[in-house]
């Protein structure tokens, strides 16, 4: 392992959160373990439904419960484990340790405050600061994050700006407190492409400027390949690959990956038909046994039905959640 | 704003016509007259019975009686059919008297019902979640009269207190502070059934809204955000679910007149809704009318200042 | 050896991944087994439904079995579960199985017959007062949300004018009115509508005609402002004058409750065509060429039911809690016929001496209400996409 350990910053370890229903239990996340290092950005690829945005919101404990249940796991940030902060404990840390910026900026703000105001209060919570002080931060956060007219947008409302503008005051808001790690959720699916690549593309200027790491969740492998420096491909609630950027495009491991990465158009794909993958993700109260992607898969083997595979180490810090690797992409 | 204003004042006057025609019209067109009211009364000869027509212009055609009676109304000069007492006063000394429960009812509504719809769905699922919605269920469907007759034999069972009208008999008498708790004695049962009701509906109701804005994105961001739950809930949750009731502020207004028949019969209560009541019974056509008439008139102001108070407060409606 | 599974991809081992899919009815009645208020509130609804039926059956015909009229002087105010003394009887006095099994009023009647009469009363107040008021609200609200943009022309509104202008003058007595607006009405009517159709554009010709198909306000408008004036009535007193000065019976009762309680309804109802309206199944409907009726009852109507018959449920209780209040103020159905209300009504005077006269209806309204109302907020609850996302 050439990690440096003291370098890193958030360690999942096992993670494991079940929904509880009347007659079934929905393994939402289970069993999912990855690091982010310090100014690294991580991205966590998926499937809709595949426990992404659950794992995020379990670690900073925002997941309603019942009827969620954190059912096993360790996350260590700075060596503290988060799921087992009290409350209180959790609160020093959101904002201005760890903060969020959600897929939704329609709804995410609350109508009935200024912007000014809503960027102040994460300000304020955190640090003890004079109003002039708070009011200048303000400014500057928003100005930062590419609103223009800053000081005059303070007073608006949620529902005079845009949504581009709005997902900029999120990220403005999460950038508050200088936090050591954001965790963005989606925050560019619910835009249009071109805000989305705008959005990307600050999000990489601030990593810079302000030395933070970046837990960055999508479905979209085109964001993928635009921003991130490593990579964790999770299926079924389960991390089934784990690689830096580069490694993951040029040589996919798990079959899954390879599947996505298949079903994505390219240029040398053009006039062709798209790959596409057959079968259903699982419904999480209803896995199969073994590898829960075994029934979609082309490569299975008799023991992917019914024991889980462990990850695989390939060198340079791509693991693998399969036995049998190293397939020729090309019959895809 | 102030094209909003005129529109919504228009629009009101305009509605406010029609449920005077309305009112009108079922009066009127409804079989019988006051005249017949007691035909077998050997008084009443065809002689009487045809002046007392003319003196109440019912053998006038429709629109001239409308045209009289609400001519009547705005000058001030309508009188009751049965006592020949100016409507208007008789209104307001009932008024007066009604007034005390009304004020004492909504209070009781309006305090009990937000702390416990909040509460319950803060803690959605705890003993106090549980017990409030059972309560709730049970006082919003027990019959109010039902209600008023047990808390009746409660109350003079175990407390001996006497609780039937407004006053005890012969009491005025007595010295100040006995009066006082005797009428204070009287008011507890009416205003309290008056308020029952009023908190079960308005804690459920409170409840759902907050309910539904607990499970708002933003109050997940405001959890992100790292504020203490409590500021999570007072100032971000609560101020959003409280917008619906700011117009149900408004909707207090008619309770002014309404009174409640039932509750003030059963107390011997003589406030507006017994007279009402009363009105109906003998067929008192002006004063149910001019009931009618202010409690539409309220209505329509209330929705008014509800209308305004929204724009005050939801920075989303501008006009 | 990875090859040799390459292209067995089973389609059936993959549906055993989904959940096992459950019809909208069974999955209904799953929602419904977990409510358990909502399970109960049905229960006794169910139950109230049998009793109110066998009442009725029990309680009329020439000589029933449970006679709720019989009148027993010297068997006054008997507790509840006292025998009967058969001696001081005739045969045909002597209450079933010879018990009261909910005591005598004041006359010796049998209150447990009369509470049987009574059930039947109230459930049909309840759900005739309902249908009235669900049928009006459909009706209106579907229009202001189906037909809602459509604007009445000022020549549509002369017309009704007009045809309004004979009921009302023969009411205030003016007859020679009404004739005379009898006669105008239908060729005047004919003219008008000649003159604005042809006028579809304006011209210096046509100035008049073109001035009759102004737009005075929209459909939508004209519903909602109806329903503006109704809220403006106090509801119980509005009920209890005009209860008053019908003459006394339990249609009129379940008329004019059901007359004064449609606005509600009208509102779901408009809000949710209004936003079915924009659909892309009723676009995709109305570009299959389907008529309006087809879409509305077929496609739009399923869509708009699940509100209606929440509110309607609610609407049940709240009916038969108003019909309760009528006949304890001694209102609606004529004395000799028992409802709950007024059985409750006639024991006020002996609410210490006898308080089961008070509290055998009053226990039982309050169950029926209460079983009407847990159903009915089961029922919304159910209905609720938000909460069924959850399971």
């Amino acid at each position: 392992m050439d990690i440096q350990t003291d370098n890193i910053l958030l360690d999942v370890r096992d993670l494991q959160v079940f929904f509880r229903g009347d007659r079934t239990i929905a393994r939402a996340v289970d069993g999912v373990s990855f690091q982010v290092r310090r100014q690294e950005t991580v991205c966590i690829v998926g499937e809709s439904g595949c426990g992404k945005t659950v794992t995020a919101l379990a670690l900073l404990g925002l997941l309603p419960s019942p009827p969620a249940e954190i059912a096993g796991g360790q996350a260590l940030f700075n060596g503290r484990d988060l799921l087992t902060l009290e409350e209180a404990a959790l609160q020093s840390i959101r904002g201005r340790k760890i903060a969020m910026v959600f897929q939704e900026p329609m709804t995410s703000l609350n109508p009935l405050f200024t912007i000014g105001n809503q960027i102040e209060e994460a300000i304020r919570i955190h640090n003890r600061l004079a109003l002039a002080e708070i009011q200048e931060r303000c400014i500057q956060l928003l100005t930062d994050v590419g609103i223009r007219d800053a000081h005059r947008r303070l007073a608006d409302y949620p529902h005079q700006l845009s949504g581009g503008q709005r997902q900029r005051v999120m990220i403005a808001m999460a950038l508050a407190c200088e936090p050591d790690l954001v965790i963005a959720d989606e925050p560019t699916t619910a835009l249009d492409v071109t805000v989305q690549s705008r959005i990307l593309k600050l999000l990489r200027d601030l990593k810079e400027r302000h030395h933070m790491a970046i837990q960055y969740i999508t479905h979209d492998l085109g964001v993928v390949s635009s921003i991130a420096d490593r990579v964790y491909v999770m299926y079924a609630g389960m991390v089934v690959e784990e690689a830096t950027a580069g490694e993951l495009f040029n040589q996919p491991g798990h079959p899954y990956t390879q599947a996505l990465l298949a079903a994505l158009p390219t240029r040398e794909k053009r006039g062709q038909r798209l790959y596409n993958i057959a079968g259903n993700v699982p419904h999480p109260a209803y896995k199969p046994a073994g590898c829960p992607f075994h029934p979609r898969c082309r490569y299975r083997i008799t023991t992917c039905e019914t024991d889980l595979p462990d990850m695989v180490d390939h060198g340079n810090g791509h693991l693998v959640r399969c036995p049998v690797v190293d397939y020729p992409l090309e019959e895809l | 704003m102030l094209s909003f204003i005129g529109r919504s004042l228009v629009q009101k006057l305009i509605t406010l016509f029609f449920v005077a025609v309305v009112s009108f019209l079922i009066i009127h067109l409804a079989p019988g007259e006051p005249s017949e009211i007691d035909p077998l009364n050997p008084k009443f000869t065809p002689e009487i019975m045809e002046r007392m027509r003319q003196e109440l212009n019912l053998d006038k055609p429709y629109h001239i009686q409308f045209y009289l009676f609400y001519r009547d109304l705005f000058t001030g000069k309508t009188v009751s059919w049965k006592d020949q007492r100016p409507v208007m006063a008789k209104i307001w000394e009932r008024f007066l008297n009604s007034l005390p429960l009304f004020i004492i009812g909504t209070l009781l509504t309006w305090t009990f019902s937000f702390p416990l719809g909040i509460g319950s769905a803060i803690n959605r699922g705890s003993p106090l979640d549980k017990s409030t919605t059972f309560f709730a269920y049970m006082l919003i469907s027990i019959p109010g009269f039902f209600f008023a007759y047990i808390l009746i034999i409660l109350f003079v069972n175990w407390l001996h207190v006497p609780v039937i009208g407004m006053e005890t008999f012969g009491f005025s008498n007595a010295p100040p502070l006995f009066q006082i708790m005797d009428r204070t004695w009287h008011t507890v049962l009416p205003s309290i059934l008056g308020a029952t009701a009023g908190i079960a509906v308005l804690s459920r109701y409170v409840r759902s809204q907050m309910l539904e804005i607990i499970n708002q994105d933003y109050v997940r961001t405001a959890r992100a955000k790292g504020l203490p739950t409590e500021t999570v809930y007072y100032r971000h949750a609560l101020r959003n679910a409280l917008l619906p009731f700011v117009t149900m502020f408004g909707l207090i207004l008619p309770g002014l007149i309404g009174g409640s028949v039932i509750i003030e019969s059963i107390f011997a209560w003589p406030g507006m809704g017994r007279m009402a009541y009363e009105a109906i019974l003998a067929r008192d056509y002006p004063v149910i009318l001019t009931v009618n008439f202010i409690s539409a008139v309220l209505v329509l102001v209330g929705t008014f200042i509800s209308d305004i108070l929204y724009m005050v407060v939801d920075p989303r409606i501008k006009l | 050896m990875a090859e040799t599974q390459t292209n067995q991809l089973s389609a059936t081992g993959d549906s055993a991944l989904l959940p096992p899919p459950r019809s909208p009815r069974s999955e209904f009645w799953a929602l419904l087994r977990k409510n358990r208020l909502a399970l109960s509130g049905l229960i006794v609804f169910g139950l109230f439904f049998l009793v109110a039926l066998i009442g009725l059956i029990l309680t009329t015909g020439v000589d029933p079995v449970v006679d709720p009229s019989t009148v027993r002087l010297q068997e006054k105010l008997r507790s509840p579960l006292s025998k009967a003394n058969i001696s001081s009887l005739r045969p045909e006095e002597i209450p079933f199985m010879g018990v009261y099994l909910l005591g005598t009023d004041d006359l010796g009647r049998d209150v447990f017959a009369r509470m049987l009469q009574g059930a039947w009363v109230s459930l049909t107040v309840g759900f005739v007062a309902v249908g009235i008021s669900v049928f009006i609200g459909i009706i209106l609200g579907g229009i202001a949300g189906y037909y809602g943009k459509l604007h009445i022309r000022l020549d549509n509104l002369l017309f009704f004018g007009l045809l309004a202008a004979v009921p009302l003058a023969t009411l205030s007595g003016n007859i020679p009115a009404a004739v005379l607006a009898f006669i105008l009405a239908l060729p005047l009517i004919g003219w008008l509508r000649r003159q604005s159709d042809q006028a579809t554009v304006p011209s210096p010709r046509n100035q008049f005609a073109y001035l009759l198909r102004t737009r005075v306000f929209s459909v939508d408008t004209l519903i909602m402002r109806m329903v503006d004036i109704m809220l403006c009535f106090p509801t119980f007193f509005l009920i209890l004058t005009v209860v008053a000065l019908l003459p006394a019976s339990l249609y009129n009762i379940m008329i004019v409750i059901g007359l004064t309680s449609w606005m509600g309804t009208t509102r779901f109802v408009r809000a949710e065509f209004l936003s079915l309206r924009e659909q892309d199944f009723v676009a995709a409907a109305r570009v299959l060429g389907l008529s309006d009726a087809r879409i509305i009852f077929r496609h739009m109507m399923p869509n708009a039911i699940a509100p209606v018959l929440v509110s309607a449920t609610l609407g049940i209780a709240s009916a038969i809690l108003t019909e309760a209040g009528l006949s304890f103020l001694g209102f609606g159905v004529p004395p000799p016929h028992a409802t709950w209300g007024n059985i409750l009504s006639d024991g006020k005077a002996f609410i210490f001496d006898a308080p089961w006269l008070t509290f055998a209806p009053g226990i039982v309204i309050l169950i029926v209400v209460l079983a009407f109302n847990l159903f009915g907020e089961g029922l919304r609850d159910i209905f609720n996409p938000k909460l069924r996302e959850r399971n």
